[in-house]
């Protein structure tokens, strides 16, 4: 099984040096994209079937073929990493930013030669230091060797490349209000459209991308489509990185190919439940995705597949419920990070998630009452999608809302017996 | 025009818009909060979400907010459906979790949008138990109060005041539901538009505190539509009474002057009405020094007798003066013997003006569509303080280059913040030539700052620019750079707008802002215009003669006078105190009609009590030369009255005598033919809606029969107005008025001031009936040759300095700055100079100067101001002891000696 993404991070948790790296085929997919069209790039990645690994699987060469070229609205064109990793349960970008950080350089040039962007930025959440001197140190060494600044490798492209650590707040990671955090803006979300693609960082075409899927770029370019979609299981492209956290026996981040079952990635990769444990239900990609439960337990792990089951791949690192932590409380737990993470911006958002809260809270108390069940379904149905602003509530409903699907009785034994029977 | 269906009824809408803006604008209640016809849309608040359907068999449809949907014709929406009614009531309840339950103790309930939009969503019981969230409030200075904790974060008032108004003090913290709205610390809220607050937030947070000292229910007020008499521009407001006081002032919308914003000398001024110094009754000195009170019939008949007596009465009319009463006051004495109160070098720029818009050919806009300019050259005016709403308007302008940017890229114009992320600050083509740096330069592309003679030579510079027929002036080679870069803005520009003004009290400034305009209209663009003028009626005066101050001075001293009626005016702000006391020592008998007692009052021997704008009603002449209405808005106890009226008593013709204000407004047509439009500024007295008058006090109105109670139980009669169709009642028309007689805004559900919404004919637009006022003047054909009047090149003089009138908002108008808030406000009087001059003078900072001027020495703590070239210093203007000052003046200039 091959594991393009990680194979070559060095087991002893120092970076790939960039010797290293061009050893194992590293900017060999910058020496092909520079030899094709910017056109051409776009297509192939287009072929290749790479979606967006940040949690809304969009196609990358689609957006990328939105972008304006230079001769419809002059440059600059900008295109940003969104390294701002902040989603609960997820740590996978920062594998690959910590241990193989020229892989996302790489990548980068290439998604900026494809746009003809002048200018990249890496927003890297403030928490990942390491990350940070890895990134700065990688992005040293690739100006020393020509694979950025001016006529790179003598094809003409000029390219410019720094680090933006972001102040940390959740919604950076929104793109748009990661756009406006880059531009030194209170980091709200905008609307849409207009879309980045069109006017973006400092109102000018910008592409944002995933450290993941910017990742996966040299890769596709150095040897090909269809080798790329032979790594898959599924209609898309490619390996993908999924993780579990919880009360499994093997915690950890494996890359395998997109479309593994959960089931796979649950019993042989994190070595099924600890013992005394059972699997209750688990949220599949991240914080803000619906439980899925023991009867989803064959669904592919892909973008389509989890999405027939009621919930979203999301970003793909799984966070594991069993039968002995109480759902109300771990539900309660994220809410308390939703509702402080909200931007102030919109309505629904601002007032709704506290008052999820402190209902939560309430209940896990033993102060709930069952007309909060009521309020709890028109919270959720309040904020939806296209509800708001932007996903960072509808984001929020889902683990609540899927809890309460799934788990209600859960809800109702706090109300009747006055406390948390977990406790 | 599209067509779209609400609720499966098709209508006919604007295209460009929003969904919410068509639903507004067709009459539809639809509830919205961040949204705001000038500030556009952001959707932020998700208040005004509707369903719509992908066609017409789509049964489901989504949500979507209308503020943020473009109109597309078959576009089909519902407001009633019932996921929409819920979800907006859903978010009235989540905005009102933190809001708190003080709607009987808060100042804004009975005209909050947000108790509206409550009612209008159906939300009524609350589900949330748990504690709200509590903020600390600030301290924003005299005229706003602060109440954090009403805040329901529709972000509309960091949308005004920063991204509208350009403030710099104020914006938004922290985040999630703690997200909070003031400054940075407590403190004086700084920008001049501040006031807008009060109207921009839909709920008490920032509430006017003039009004609360003396706090009455919107219900509770009687109100009449005015125009504020702070200075020439004569934006549109509502003044409001309660218990022979003055209560507060709102914008009142018009949508050709004002639109939805005035500024805070015009909010905030009003308070010189109840003031201490006002004159109740009338007054006669004599012998010198002892004033007695008589009653008015006694003073009219003494005052008639005098004037029988009299060889020669001369009047002294006013710029601050409606038409009306200068008129009577004419009539008077006689056209031959009736002057404009200003000096000669007043009188004769304002002329200056008046023979420009007339025959310039260059169309000089309203307030509004000064707006819609591209390019913009202010020559010599800091306008934010001699005009202070153009400031704001000129604002706007100068993103509309910019702007372009987003309409390359398909942006709508309401999309507000998307607009801005793609202008991203960036600063369209205003230019600002002036004595020092204003308050707009921040919004300049670039500016320069000279002394008024070489602004002059620079705006004829500019002008040769732009057509090498136009003269030419040699400039320094800053200047030469800067003359040019302007003249290739405006030649770029589709439409350029030049705004000029009298305040630097410079005639060939006024030339070469002419001969700018009209070598752009020469090279084919529809350039613009615009003159600032000092006072409310400064424009109307000057249409009614050509006499100044000085002429009349004359009169008397040659002996051909002996009596003097004095209107509305205190010389001694007209020209220097000797040349007044000089006046008054020949003048023989003088009666002088005013509100307020000031020095020229001291030399009467009859003294009137005249109404101020509150209590009369009139026409004033704004810059633009649109006359407009004003109406009384409370007849006061005592006898105080139009002046007008007073001198109805005097005048001989029998038509004027008994005349209303209809009546002598016929005589002030007839007289002059140019001033016919001021018929119609507003309907006439005997206007009727059926057979209905309309009222002036809210039908709601409260307390009628209880408020004299403990003088008498009997309710008295409620007075009469002959003057105009509206009653000092609360009975009559209940709808909407026409729109110069609109008294407030209300509409059923619809209690706040956003009741406008109700009057448009669509929302953000015309008032229904057509805006009020009516121009007087039109640019028709072009007879003008350039002018070619170049002032020499300006060389300092360091033993007779040049002083330059600096303006300052708070201060430099007469009456607004008797009024106590904005005296907190006030500069202390002060003489700023620039780095070197100070230097070479050997002067610091705070140190007091002595200055001479006409014979008076003055001692006043130095200011340096980087800005200043040097030169010339800056005196403020308006102050009492700088009033009379004919700039620009000239002094001596030296460290005061100990």
């Amino acid at each position: 099984m091959e594991k393009p993404l990680t194979a070559h991070i060095p087991k002893d948790g120092s970076w790939l040096r960039l010797k290293d790296y061009e050893r194992v085929g590293g900017y060999q997919g910058l020496r092909q994209a520079l030899k094709m069209t910017p056109k051409e790039v776009i297509d192939m990645v287009k072929d290749a079937g790479l979606r967006g690994r940040g949690g809304a699987g969009f196609a990358t060469g689609l957006k990328w073929s939105l972008v304006p070229t230079p001769d419809q609205i002059p440059g600059p064109h900008y295109l940003i990493a969104n390294g701002d990793e902040m989603e609960p349960g997820t740590f996978k970008d920062r594998l690959l930013l910590e241990g193989n950080p020229h892989q996302l350089i790489e990548g980068m040039i290439i998604g900026a030669y494809a746009i003809q962007a002048e200018f990249s930025y890496v927003f890297l959440r403030w928490g990942y230091q390491f990350a940070e001197k890895a990134l700065e140190e990688a992005i040293h060494e690739a100006y020393e060797a020509g694979y950025l600044g001016k006529n790179i490798l003598g094809s003409g492209f000029s390219h410019e490349l720094s680090v933006h650590i972001s102040a940390g707040r959740y919604i950076c990671g929104e793109e748009t209000a990661l756009i406006n955090a880059l531009e030194g803006k209170r980091a709200n979300p905008r609307a849409k459209p207009p879309f980045p693609v069109v006017s973006g960082f400092f109102g000018r075409p910008t592409v944002v991308n995933n450290i993941e899927t910017l990742s996966n770029v040299p890769h596709i370019l150095s040897k090909g489509v269809s080798w790329y979609k032979s790594l898959s299981k599924c209609e898309d492209g490619g390996t993908k990185l999924y993780g579990v956290s919880g009360k499994v026996k093997r915690p950890g981040l494996w890359e395998l190919p997109l479309g593994t079952s959960f089931r796979e990635i649950l019993e042989e990769h994190a070595g099924g439940m600890r013992d005394g444990y059972q699997f209750k239900g688990a949220l599949p990609g991240g914080g803000s995705t619906d439980f899925i439960t023991a009867e989803h337990l064959d669904v592919a792990m892909d973008y389509n597949s989890v999405a027939k089951v009621g919930s979203r791949m999301g970003t793909g690192t799984i966070i594991v419920l069993d039968d002995k932590t109480c759902v109300v409380g771990m539900v309660l737990n994220l809410e308390h990070f939703f509702a402080q993470e909200s931007c102030g911006w919109c309505t629904p958002c601002r007032e709704g998630l506290p008052w999820t809260e402190k209902l939560l809270l309430a209940l896990e108390n033993g102060e709930g009452k069952m007309e909060d069940l009521k309020i709890f379904d028109d919270l959720t149905r309040y904020m939806g999608p296209g509800n708001t602003f932007c996903a960072l509530a509808p984001g929020a409903m889902e683990p609540l809302q899927s809890a309460l699907k799934h788990f209600r009785a859960d809800f109702e034994r706090h109300i009747h017996e006055h406390r948390c029977p977990w406790k | 025009m599209a067509t779209i269906y609400i609720d499966n009824v098709p209508y006919e809408v604007k295209d460009g818009e929003n969904l919410l803006q068509a639903c507004l604008s067709v009459g539809k209640n639809l509830t919205y909060f961040c949204w705001h016809p000038a500030l556009h849309s952001v959707g932020a608040c998700r208040q005004c979400a509707v369903i719509r359907y992908r066609d017409e068999n789509d049964t489901r449809g989504r949500i979507v907010m209308a503020c943020m949907e473009p109109v597309a014709d078959q576009a089909r929406i519902s407001i009633d459906a019932p996921e929409a009614k819920k979800f907006r009531a859903q978010n009235i309840e989540s905005l009102m979790i933190n809001h708190p339950h003080d709607c009987p103790v808060c100042d804004e309930g009975g005209e909050c949008h947000l108790q509206d939009m409550t009612v209008m969503s159906g939300h009524n019981y609350r589900r949330y138990r748990f504690k709200k969230r509590t903020h600390l409030n600030q301290y924003l200075g005299p005229f706003l109060h602060h109440e954090m904790n009403r805040c329901i974060q529709c972000y509309r008032c960091v949308r005004f005041y920063n991204d509208y108004a350009e403030g710099k003090d104020f914006g938004v913290f922290a985040a999630h539901d703690d997200v909070y709205f003031g400054r940075y610390e407590p403190g004086v809220l700084e920008n001049e538009f501040s006031g807008n607050l009060v109207e921009v937030c839909p709920t008490g947070v920032f509430t006017d505190k003039t009004l609360r000292k003396r706090y009455t229910r919107k219900w509770d007020l009687t109100n009449a539509p005015s125009i504020c008499h702070q200075c020439g521009l004569g934006c549109n407001i509502i003044a409001s009474e309660r218990y022979g006081s003055l209560r507060r002032i709102l914008n009142r919308y018009n949508g050709d002057v004002n639109g939805y914003f005035i500024c805070d000398r015009g909010r905030f001024g009003y308070e010189y009405v109840n003031s201490q110094r006002r004159i109740q009754h009338a007054l006669k000195q004599e012998p010198a020094g002892q004033w007695q009170g008589l009653k008015k019939d006694t003073a009219i008949r003494e005052i008639r007798n005098r004037i029988r007596a009299a060889k020669r009465v001369i009047g002294i009319g006013s710029p601050r003066a409606s038409l009306e009463s200068n008129f009577l006051l004419r009539e008077l004495a006689g056209a031959e013997h009736f002057y404009a109160g200003v000096s000669e070098k007043e009188s004769r720029l304002i002329k200056e003006v008046l023979h420009i818009l007339r025959h310039s050919g260059v169309r000089t806009p309203s307030l509004k569509e000064t707006e819609t300019y591209d390019a913009i050259f202010v020559i010599g005016e800091d306008v934010t303080n001699t005009a202070p709403r153009l400031a704001l308007s000129l604002r706007q302008a100068a993103k509309n280059q910019p702007k372009e940017k987003a309409k390359a890229l398909k942006i709508a114009d309401w999309n507000d913040a998307a607009i801005r992320e793609v202008i991203q600050g960036q600063k369209g083509p205003l230019f600002i030539a002036a004595p020092y740096a204003t308050r707009l330069d921040d919004a300049a592309l670039a500016t320069h700052q000279a002394h008024p003679d070489e602004i002059a030579r620079l705006a004829f510079a500019v002008a040769h620019h732009v057509d090498a027929a136009a003269a030419d002036a040699e400039l320094p080679e800053k200047a030469k750079a800067f003359a040019r870069q302007v003249a290739d803005a405006l030649v770029a520009a589709k439409k350029p707008l030049i705004v000029a003004g009298t305040s630097l009290y410079s005639p060939s400034l006024i030339h070469a802002a002419a001969n700018v305009a009209m070598a752009l209209k020469k090279a084919g663009k529809e350039a613009g215009l615009t003159y600032t003028v000092p006072e409310v009626n400064s424009m109307g005066l000057m249409m009614m003669t050509d006499q100044y101050l000085e002429q009349a001075f004359e009169q008397v001293y040659s002996g051909q006078a002996d009596m003097v009626i004095v209107v509305e005016n205190d010389l001694y702000r007209r020209l220097p105190a000797d040349q007044v006391d000089e006046f008054f020592r020949k003048a023989g008998t003088v009666v002088v009609l005013d509100s307020i007692a000031h020095r020229t009052g001291e030399h009467a021997h009859f003294v009137l009590p005249a109404g101020t704008f509150a209590e009369s009603s009139g026409t004033v002449v704004n810059n633009e030369g649109r006359a407009q209405r004003f109406f009384q808005v409370y007849q006061p106890r005592n006898d105080i009255q139009s002046t007008w009226k007073w001198l109805q008593a005097f005048v001989e013709k029998e038509q004027l005598a008994a005349a209303n204000l209809d009546d002598v407004i016929q005589q002030l047509t007839m007289a002059y033919p140019e001033l016919e439009g001021v018929r119609e500024a507003a309907p006439g007295a005997q206007f009727r809606v059926g057979t209905q008058k309309i009222p002036r006090e809210p039908h709601r109105y409260s307390g009628r029969t209880a408020m004299l109670a403990h003088i008498n139980v009997s309710e008295p009669k409620p007075p009469e107005d002959p003057d105009s169709p509206l009653s000092f009642t609360m009975e009559g028309y209940v709808g909407t008025p026409p729109a110069p007689l609109t008294p407030f805004f209300w509409s059923p559900g619809w209690n706040s001031v956003q009741a406008v919404n109700r009057y448009q004919q669509e929302v953000g637009g015309m008032l229904r009936g057509g805006n009020p006022g009516r121009r007087l003047i039109e640019a028709n054909g072009s007879s003008l040759q350039y002018f070619t009047d170049i002032p020499a090149a300006f060389h300092p003089d360091n033993f007779h300095w040049n002083i330059v009138p600096a303006y300052h908002i708070f201060g430099s108008d007469e009456l607004s700055a008797l009024s106590e808030p904005l005296q907190e406000r006030i500069p202390a009087l002060y003489l700023a100079l620039s780095p070197a001059d100070a230097q070479a003078l050997q002067l610091q900072p705070g140190q007091q100067a002595e200055l001479n001027v006409s014979g008076q020495t003055l001692r006043l703590p130095v200011v340096i101001r980087p800005d200043l070239p040097g030169g010339y210093v800056l005196v403020p203007k308006g102050w009492e002891a700088t009033a009379g000052w004919l700039f620009p003046v000239q002094s001596s200039l030296k460290p005061m000696q100990v």
